[in-house]
């Protein structure tokens, strides 16, 4: 069989390798080649995981298409997917040729633009793909680079404090992902994930200059965990370095981030934390109820007074990302899987709300809100798109914004009724930023100057958003598509989970 | 049949939306009308077909599911269902017609009547849901079509303020509903009616830790699910949305913001009933919400000026007295209220916006007077709406077992008699009959003010004032007859004595709650009392805003209501009210309520500014959280917590900044790439070979 995983994660790369070997100079015939190269490599990226997809057994619970070898000695390459990180294979291959297509506009750079791109798809996918915690580190950390450069080189005027901002949040968090990772290693004596998950984490107590900690080593590496994916999510209060890298990242920079990158925090969650030291999840999950619900209230309140577009919707972002903490940490069905649904879903929405930014900041180079107003006269086409997105971001029923929404605040309820009373509370303030948004950019009489030419959307801007609007609407109206295929892994994940947490809660009772 | 009642206004709102430009504009409207009004027509027959017969759940489509949590699209029908088809589709379809009309000079039709047939389809799929999910779909599905028809003209800012203040008030209300969905799906593990409706009876036995409270778990869900339908229904204290919204073109607010959409709320306590049966105390809280609304709202609407608002807070007014049916126990009579309600509340807005429409789209009725003989087709069929919101009718007269009157005496009788025979002379039966005389009042204050005496517009447009096309004036003659005989009609099946036939299990009603049956047995003088009320408002409006009233008319209301009473047996009662109010309308003179806003300015101001919810809702909501946003931005990222991590990283940061600056230069960026490339090679090659 063929060894379609690898294919599929290296094949960007190979497309980034053409562009930087095959194509020369900087005329126009070479900047066309190498938008078109990056297009195709990543159309073809997505056809070929959609084999993915269509061999994927949802009934299996265990991990599919895997493949191992031995790698650089003692290490070991392993990928292989199961039911909850095919659909963030499947959300990154199918972002990706919006994103290169969306990127027509970028004059500068073409070439390394588009190979900085294709490396980061590559690893995107890796991160997803690997069953191995050092190969997954390595993608983990490796897509800080390519994602660093493009908001460094191709961002906005600030682009370089907000490089810097966003590679130290997340390397520091990261280092101590990598301690844990070795102190697993020397416990476990292995990297394979597929054995972590069954190896039994010490949640003995220990005795720590007097304190004692509770939970012991899972504690310790449930925290360190915690430390790399929650800047990544992000969590408040860590989440200061998102809206300046949104800001000052290209467009499609931004979409790739809060389609793409801001999920590798959740899927850590899933993948590592919550199986591997259930115990200690089950002790933080008060606490990271706290955080996400402050998440949700601050930073929707935050949103409500923001002046730059693109600063509302990444604190948006924040916001949502409080919903996907708090359902998987609630560790029962409702709220992991609206946890993932609510990636998912944030991914088509969010990234669809970056390019509709995208769409005005091309042609007025401000995202100031109040450059704008009475965009609807001009670009009735534009309204529509951006309200339905709107729509989505406030959880409207019937847009796939909503069923992570209420999966998600359906297990938290389960769990503890405060958490869910502030994070519904965040149904009324999003209403309240998102509308107001969309009231001051498309709404009111169209006076300014500078807007009296504006065009409405091009058929490649329809084009590239029309997907995602059928995305949107498909699974607000019929999200078993997706939930049938994460399902029955969720459902084996939280019986692991479940049946780790009694048998330590009985060795307590003993 | 069902399927095609609840897709065509999808199909109607899908074709004008999107090929609204290519079919022309006058297709775009023909097109969904024709629909609505081919769903009225199978709406009727499943009226008939399936009321006073077991429900029947038809199902579509899986729509959610995870672990225990199944939720499917579906439609149910039952009694509850069927009445609510019949309004949505009834009012909705002459809503079109009559918009075909009214919007004739707008330059986006197919939009208005995309948005219309949307708003109809998800209001469809409200009543039509078998489990609380997809109700909450259609319940935010309206409220997303009732945002975009208010802010339809948006190039109004007052449109767009009103269009939000609309969305995020009801999100309130539905922050209320979603919790009461959590905690359902938590207690009962299922949202579908059915099971939570057999569960009712353990819930009341059960309690739930809420917030650090152990409370009854019934109580506690019924009131939840109760703050959506308030929201929706606009009751007291979530109320401020619904004056704003008659920023929206006048066919939208006939049809969401009076017939369809607000009555949401009193439909979902229906609904709930098997719930709310084992909630006494939540019913309680119904009652006094109802209640207060009923009486609060009608005091503002006295002193409106503007022709929509005072129709607006006669609204928020009526679904008080809804709730307070509900509330009591007498959920039969808070549907029936809904249902003729519907019909005339509809009628007096689309006639409101015929006036509009003569006058060039002035609404403020100080600018009004003397359009009685303008527009004698549109004063006519008001004068039904008012006679029938006022309820006119023949007290203690039965024909078989159906009261004589139009239709708002039927029901709004129905609605204080079960006030009564549920709580005695209690809060909730003072403030109905109370908002009785305020409703009589403000009615026929609406009329004399717009139709008679002498005009106060301008004369250009006095002289330019004609009667409406035909397009607009059938669907009023339409509403006007179910104005007159809806009550008459339906009497003996929504409240007469074939009520269990009729409604089949459709509502439940507890072992100990008879309330419907005491309210047929409830004494004379409170069957008269609403009446009375009436005669009261009615005579004070005539002699304070009806210049050539005759000394007969004023001393007229006094010797009726004497008779009136005598026939209730209630002598004494009979006398001094009847005297007072012959005294009272007799001293009063035209004008004097000039004079009473003059003398009484505090009481006066504090009315027309609507008791100053939105000025205080604006200090303590508003305004906060506004500050609060912007501390949290400024001194909580900023200072806080940038200010801390930021320190750390500072001192280094400058360090990089240089290398970034190299990077520019292009040596670090390809260095940076050469790495990239080779531990990706190196990856690559052990990968493929490397086995």
């Amino acid at each position: 069989m063929l060894p379609l995983l690898s294919i599929i994660t290296f094949l960007p790369l190979a497309g980034a390798l053409i562009i930087l070997f095959l194509v020369r100079g900087d005329s126009n015939q070479a900047i066309r080649n190498a938008r078109l190269t990056a297009l195709w490599t990543t159309i073809a990226t997505f056809i070929i995981s959609l084999f993915v997809l269509g061999g994927f057994d949802s009934s299996d619970t265990g991990f599919q298409f895997v493949e191992e070898r031995p790698w650089l000695g003692f290490l070991t390459y392993k990928m292989g997917v199961d039911g909850i990180s095919v659909l963030f294979v499947m959300l990154t291959t199918f972002m990706m040729p919006l994103v290169i297509w969306a990127s027509w506009g970028v004059e500068n750079r073409v070439k390394e633009y588009m190979i900085a791109f294709l490396i980061l798809e590559t690893f995107m996918i890796g991160v997803f793909c690997a069953l191995d915690m050092i190969l997954f580190y390595l993608f983990f950390e490796g897509g800080l680079i390519p994602m660093f450069l493009i908001i460094g080189v191709w961002g906005g005027k600030e682009r370089v404090y907000a490089a810097f901002k966003f590679f130290l949040y997340t390397l520091i968090g990261s280092l101590l992902m990598l301690v844990a990772m070795i102190a697993m290693y020397w416990d476990a004596g292995t990297t394979d994930i597929t054995a972590l998950l069954n190896h039994n984490f010490s949640s003995e107590t220990v005795d720590l200059f007097g304190w004692q900690i509770i939970g012991g080593f899972q504690t310790f590496l449930w925290l360190a965990f915690f430390a790399s994916f929650a800047v990544k999510m992000p969590m408040w209060p860590v989440h200061t370095w998102l809206p300046d890298a949104h800001v000052q990242a290209p467009t499609a920079g931004s979409v790739v981030l809060a389609a793409i990158l801001l999920k590798m925090g959740g899927y850590g969650f899933i993948r590592f934390s919550l199986p591997m030291f259930p115990i200690a999840s089950e002790y933080f999950a008060g606490f990271v109820y706290f955080l996400s619900a402050v998440a949700i209230v601050y930073t929707s309140l935050v949103a409500l007074m923001q002046e730059d577009i693109k600063k509302l919707i990444a604190y948006s972002s924040v916001a949502h990302m409080g919903f996907v903490t708090m359902g998987i940490f609630a560790a029962n069905q409702q709220g992991v899987d609206g946890a993932i649904f609510q990636m998912i879903s944030h991914g088509f929405i969010s990234g669809a709300l970056f390019l509709c930014v995208g769409v005005i900041y091309d042609r007025m180079h401000t995202r100031e809100i109040s450059a704008y107003g009475g965009l609807v006269v001009r670009m009735p086409v534009y309204a529509a798109i951006f309200m339905l997105f709107t729509m989505g971001n406030v959880g409207l029923p019937g847009t796939s914004g909503f069923v992570g929404e209420f999966l998600t605040l359906a297990g938290v309820f389960q769990e503890s009724t405060w958490a869910a009373l502030f994070a519904t509370s965040g149904v009324i303030l999003s209403a309240g930023y998102a509308l107001w948004l969309y009231k001051r950019v498309v709404f009111g009489e169209l006076i300014k100057e500078s807007l009296k030419q504006i065009e409405d959307v091009t058929p490649r801007e329809k084009m590239i958003f029309a997907p995602l609007v059928v995305g949107t609407i498909l699974l607000g109206v019929y999200p078993s598509l997706i939930t049938d295929v994460f399902g029955p892994s969720v459902e084996a994940l939280l019986a692991q989970v479940d049946a780790a947490q009694v048998a330590a809660s009985q060795v307590a009772m003993k | 049949m069902l399927q095609t009642i609840l897709f065509a206004p999808l199909l109607g709102a899908l074709i004008a939306g999107l090929f609204g430009r290519s079919i022309g504009e006058r297709m775009a409207m023909v097109i969904p009308t024709a629909l609505l009004f081919l769903a009225a027509f199978l709406s009727w027959i499943v009226f008939f077909t399936y009321t006073s017969h077991d429900g029947d759940v038809v199902p579509l489509m899986r729509w959610i599911d995870s672990g225990t949590m199944s939720v499917d699209w579906s439609i149910r029908v039952d009694t509850l269902t069927c009445v609510m088809l019949v309004v949505v589709t009834t009012v909705s379809s002459v809503v079109h017609l009559y918009s075909m009309g009214y919007m004739e000079e707008d330059p986006a039709k197919a939009r208005f009547f995309s948005y219309l047939s949307l708003f109809t389809f998800a209001m469809l799929m409200l009543v039509t849901s078998d489990n609380l999910l997809q109700m909450f779909f259609g319940w935010e599905g309206v409220g997303v079509a009732s945002y975009l028809l208010i802010g339809f003209w948006h190039h109004k800012q007052s449109a767009n303020a009103a269009a939000m203040k609309a969305f995020i008030v009801n999100r309130v209300g539905d922050f209320g509903f979603a919790l009461g969905i959590f905690g359902l799906f938590f207690m009962v593990d299922s949202i579908a009616f059915d099971d939570v409706f057999n569960a009712a009876p353990a819930l009341a036995e059960t309690t739930i830790h809420f917030i650090g409270m152990e409370m009854n778990a019934a109580e506690l869900l019924a009131f939840l699910l109760f703050v959506g339908a308030m929201g929706k229904s606009a009751q007291f204290l979530l109320h401020t949305w619904l004056p704003d919204a008659m920023e929206g073109p006048t066919p939208v607010s006939a049809l969401i913001h009076a017939a369809t959409m607000v009555t949401a709320g009193v439909f979902l306590v229906c609904r709930m009933s098997p719930l709310m049966e084992f909630a006494p105390q939540t019913l309680m809280i119904i009652t006094y919400v109802g209640a207060t609304t009923a009486f609060f709202a009608a005091t503002i609407g006295l002193v409106q000026n503007d022709i929509k608002r005072v129709i607006a807070y006669s609204t928020c007014s009526q679904l008080g007295y809804m709730f307070v049916a509900a509330g009591v126990g007498a959920y039969e009579a808070a549907m029936f209220h809904l249902f003729t309600h519907a019909f005339f509340k509809a009628l007096l807005f689309l006639g409101a916006g015929s006036v509009i429409h003569a006058m060039h789209h002035e609404q403020d009725m100080r600018h009004y007077g003397g359009l009685k003989d303008k527009i004698p087709k549109t004063f006519w069929m008001m004068m039904i709406g008012t006679l029938a919101i006022t309820g006119l009718g023949v007290p203690l007269l039965y024909i078989g077992e159906i009261p004589l009157g139009f239709a708002g005496y039927q029901s709004k009788d129905a609605v204080i008699e079960s006030a009564f025979a549920g709580g005695g002379f209690s809060y909730a039966f003072v403030m109905l009959i109370l908002a009785a005389a305020m409703t009589a009042f403000y009615s026929w204050r609406l009329i004399f003010m717009t139709f008679f005496g002498e005009t106060r517009a301008d004369a250009h447009t006095y002289d330019h004032a004609h009667e409406s096309p035909n397009v607009m004036m059938i669907p009023l003659y339409i509403l006007a007859a179910g104005a007159v005989i809806a009550g008459m009609a339906f009497y003996g099946g929504f409240f007469g004595h074939h009520e269990d036939h009729f409604w089949h299990g459709a509502i439940f009603s507890g072992a100990e709650n008879t309330v419907v049956h005491d309210a047929h047995n409830v004494a004379k003088w409170v069957k008269v009392a609403p009446f009375i009320a009436m005669l009261i408002g009615t005579g004070l409006a005539v002699s304070m805003y009806y210049k050539s009233a005759k000394l007969w008319m004023k001393l007229g209301f006094g010797v009726l209501a004497f008779i009136v009473l005598a026939f209730a047996k209630q002598w004494e009662a009979g006398l001094a009210i009847g005297a007072a109010l012959a005294f009272f309308c007799y001293v009063v003179p035209f004008g004097m309520n000039e004079t009473l806003a003059r003398q009484q300015q505090p009481l006066y101001q504090f009315l027309l500014n609507k008791w100053y919810f939105d000025e205080i809702y604006d200090f303590i909501f508003v305004r906060p959280a506004m500050w609060i946003g912007k501390f949290f931005w400024k001194r909580g990222d900023g200072n806080v917590i940038d200010g801390f991590l930021n320190g750390l990283a500072m001192s280094v940061v400058p360090f990089f900044t240089g290398m970034l600056g190299r990077a520019q230069s292009g040596f670090v960026f390809h260095y940076a790439f050469a790495m990239i490339m080779g531990v990706a090679a190196l990856v690559t090659w052990y990968a493929v070979v490397g086995g």
